[in-house]
């Protein structure tokens, strides 16, 4: 436990310092996409889940996060909490579809419902079509903070952030997280001992749908946009990406990921396609080299150095 | 003659025309060791698949305590005292050896959908888990991921995991298949040790231990109840013979 609590002080540290070092709309994009793949890291590498389809519930929650913020005028909390509950009872309806196969099948599914919801946004006169729904204002949080300065934005999304990843870090360590990590084992044995384990692939699927609604919600809050980008299949794959780059079933990994890609696609944007190019080299190194990406490559190292003294 | 705690009635299976079980009649006394056995493809593991509805059965019923369980799901099978083992050994193999005892004993302490709360309240069951670890000899292994345990081993914490739920009934499937010799012997002692509470019906090849721990043999072959009685009466009756060996062998 006191490595876990030192790793989050330097986590926290990190956050802090951040908008000084780095452009913060930077950090703070890659702050929206690690918390989106913490989400679907909960549900890949702790559920043994892997869902085509998380774009759904992080488009979903910013369509309805930036409806509610523009149309509505509603406060920018309120609206994080409608987005988020969006993509929560989303991702109740399709987990609860989904979850009844397994494999390739339950990723296909979870791929077919996030197409329809592509097909809903581009269709919706809601969602704006094409256009997505644009200049969305940030307003005030809780009424007082304004979020119009990047800086101010940049500490309320660093909190959102670190809430939403202790809360998963909870989930993984909880009595349900144990569970769920049998499950992923050996679901038959599981099946076995007497449990129902597909209420808990529900549940790990609602919770990890809600978390992405919250990075969705957030990103609105942030680039002021919700377009069709963020339901798109490539979306869902960037989050895989992501999390296989940084560290299946590691804590730090989608974090790691997170950086590494949305560096990436920041710094090299110069290089136009061949940033998707340069990914795919990239994720294709990871699998090949170092099946537990970055950060498993890195815990390895590090518990076969503090073997090696002795 | 008492009544059986487990009993099927022309229990039947088909996979597409091919009858996997067809017809069963077992009567699993309580309190004794039921030995399943048979040439390979009989259908063991499936008829253990249906008395644990890992499969649901094409006709006939499923009796347990008097009670039809036919219709229920795996898992409320599981918790009405019937738990099974697997062929290939069903550890959990990320979960050190303690914590896969304890995700057993997490299952009787109720649902655990509570995600919110730390694991520290499952500190309460570390006790107990580590004594049914002693019990199967595993006490040095406990803190090791189960994956990373000698094959044996990992048979005796499927065991010790099995217990933990204090079970009227295991199926065991293939308890010793793929063990050493010194394996065997301390599975067997194990298995007749766990019996002394507890009804068991087992499918093992090991003819000899089959012959030293069981009080009922039932042959199965090509699907059928071929033969019933002790392993004297079995292994006397030409029908048996003639399904191991074959016709024209004797």
């Amino acid at each position: 436990m006191k490595g876990y609590t030192r790793t989050f002080v330097i986590l926290a540290l990190l956050l802090a310092i951040g908008p000084y070092i780095l452009y913060p709309i930077f950090l703070m994009k890659v702050l929206c996409f690690a918390l989106f793949a913490c989400a679907f890291n909960l549900l890949l590498g702790y559920g043994g889940l892997l869902s085509f389809g998380h774009a759904a519930y992080f488009g979903m929650a910013s369509y309805v996060c930036a409806h509610a913020a523009k149309i509505w005028g509603w406060p920018p909390e309120l609206c994080l909490l409608l987005g988020t509950s969006a993509a929560g009872l989303l991702g109740l309806v399709f987990g609860a579809l989904a979850i009844r196969r397994q494999g390739i099948y339950f990723a296909m599914i979870t791929l077919a419902l996030a197409q329809m919801i592509y097909f809903f946004a581009l269709q919706a006169t809601f969602t704006g079509g094409e256009d997505g729904i644009q200049s969305v204002p940030r307003g005030n949080l809780f009424g007082v903070i304004n979020l119009a300065s990047d800086l101010t934005l940049y500490y309320v999304v660093a909190a959102i952030f670190l809430a939403g990843f202790l809360a998963i870090f909870r989930m993984i360590h909880s009595p349900f997280g144990q569970v769920l990590k049998a499950i992923r084992d050996n679901e038959p044995r599981m099946v076995s001992l007497g449990y129902r384990t597909s209420q808990y692939k529900l549940l790990v699927f609602v919770l990890s749908a809600v978390l992405a609604g919250l990075a969705g919600a957030t990103k609105v809050v942030v680039f002021q946009l919700a377009s069709l980008t963020d339901v798109h299949w490539m979306m869902s794959g960037e989050v895989i990406l992501i999390v296989l780059v940084g560290g299946m079933g590691t804590i730090l990994g989608p974090v790691v990921g997170a950086f590494i890609i949305v560096a990436m696609e920041n710094y090299l944007a110069p290089l136009g396609a061949w940033v998707t190019v340069i990914q795919g080299l990239v994720f294709v190194v990871c699998v090949m080299l170092f099946r537990q990406g970055i950060v498993g490559l890195f815990e390895r190292s590090l518990a076969r150095l503090k073997k090696s003294p002795r | 003659m008492a009544e059986p705690i487990l009993a099927t009635r022309n229990l039947t299976i088909a996979f597409g025309g091919f009858r996997a079980v067809d017809g069963v009649n077992l009567d699993i006394k309580q309190g004794t060791i039921h030995a399943l056995i048979g040439p390979n493809g009989a259908g063991k593991t499936t008829c253990f698949n249906l008395l644990t509805k890992f499969l649901a059965p094409t006709s006939g019923s499923i009796i347990y305590k008097g009670r039809d369980i036919t219709p229920l799901r795996a898992a409320d099978i599981a918790r009405l005292g019937i738990v099974r083992s697997f062929q290939i050994s069903a550890v959990f193999p990320h979960l050190t050896a303690l914590e896969n005892v304890r995700i057993a004993l997490q299952r009787k302490r109720g649902a655990s959908f509570d995600f919110w709360r730390s694991e520290r309240v499952l500190k309460a069951l570390d006790e107990p888990a580590a004594a049914l670890l002693e019990d199967v000899g595993l006490q040095a292994f406990a803190g090791m991921p189960a994956g990373q345990l000698p094959y044996g081993r990992k048979r005796a914490l499927e065991v010790a995991t099995t217990l933990a739920l204090d079970p009227d009934m295991l199926l065991l499937d293939e308890p010793l298949a793929g063990m050493g010799h010194e394996d065997v012997e301390r599975m067997a002692a194990l298995i007749r040790r766990v019996a002394a509470n507890r009804t068991i019906l087992m499918v093992e090849h090991n003819l000899s231990v089959v012959a030293a721990l069981s009080d009922r043999i039932s042959v199965l072959a090509r699907g059928r109840l071929l033969a019933e009685g002790d392993y004297a009466t079995i292994s006397q009756d030409a029908r048996v013979m003639d399904a191991y060996l074959g016709t024209g062998h004797g």
